[in-house]
């Protein structure tokens, strides 16, 4: 599927898109879609303090994902090594559906996250990361005299 | 090995199927199944019969008060279920689990393994 940049009604190519997937709007409503059957799957969540990213990427080397931070735009790439032996007379792939090839993903960052301040774990075959919101925007208790 | 139809069964729950790759060679089955946040305490892999469930619970690590805002991946547990034909040795099954893939590796029974049947020709 590719992106019509020409589209005149954005509304509509977002149902378009909703229709395509089968997705309520909300979860296709980003203009790099982001459909279920993307690799890795990604799941955002939020704190006052920090934005956190699940990146759910199992059977990679840690050490091979690239991750980077430009401008408020987390971008996520890798490749993962395909299992499936060759086919011949004494194999044979029942079921093939694990995902195989390279990968790139991107997120939006909200304006407070700090690109100074983004960790990044692997465990379990999910990437964590962590960015720090930037302390001037986190809600502060402002006491009265 | 055939997948076991999951409509209608009373376990039906709000659980995912793991993306798996079953290959099958002379001594047995390979089946491979992404599981992603499932550490080896939330994996249970249970024969009964013929029937081979895989189960995993994710756990994962979240900052009190979390929020999510964006979800692709909707459930916290996988479960899959296979069932297994009677060539497949099911007391000699091995798993291993790293970086949320899980390897099954499930053999044939000795005398299912596939012989040479010679051809007399007279």
């Amino acid at each position: 599927m590719v992106w019509n940049a020409f589209s005149r009604d954005l509304m509509t190519e977002l149902q378009r898109l909703q229709h395509e997937f089968g997705h309520p709007l909300e979860q296709s409503a980003s203009i790099r879609g982001g459909g279920r059957s993307r690799f890795p799957a990604l799941n955002v969540g939020g704190t006052p303090e920090s934005v956190e990213i699940y990146a759910f990427a199992p059977g990679l080397d840690p050490s091979s994902i690239e991750l980077t931070l430009d401008r408020g735009v987390l971008s996520l790439s890798g490749e993962r090594v395909s299992d499936l032996p060759a086919e011949d007379a004494r194999t044979a792939v029942h079921i093939g559906e694990r995902f195989a090839g390279r990968f790139r993903r991107v997120v939006n960052l909200p304006d407070d996250a700090d690109p100074d301040s983004v960790s990044a774990t692997y465990r379990d075959g999910v990437l964590h990361i962590r960015v720090t919101r930037r302390a001037a925007s986190q809600p502060r208790r402002i006491n009265v005299q | 090995m055939s997948e076991r139809d999951t409509q209608g069964n009373v376990a039906r729950d709000d659980a995912m199927q793991p993306a798996v790759d079953v290959i099958e060679d002379a001594a047995g089955i390979t089946l491979t199944a992404d599981l992603p946040g499932v550490p080896k305490e939330g994996l249970s892999l249970h024969i009964e019969a013929d029937q081979l469930t895989i189960e995993g619970e994710i756990r994962l690590t979240a900052p009190e008060g979390m929020q999510l805002t964006h979800r692709e991946l909707s459930a916290s547990r996988f479960r899959r279920v296979f069932t297994l034909s009677k060539e497949l040795d099911a007391e000699r099954v091995s798993a291993a689990l790293e970086n949320g893939v899980l390897r099954l590796r499930i053999p044939r029974v000795q005398q299912a393994q596939p012989r040479r049947i010679r051809i007399d020709v007279s």
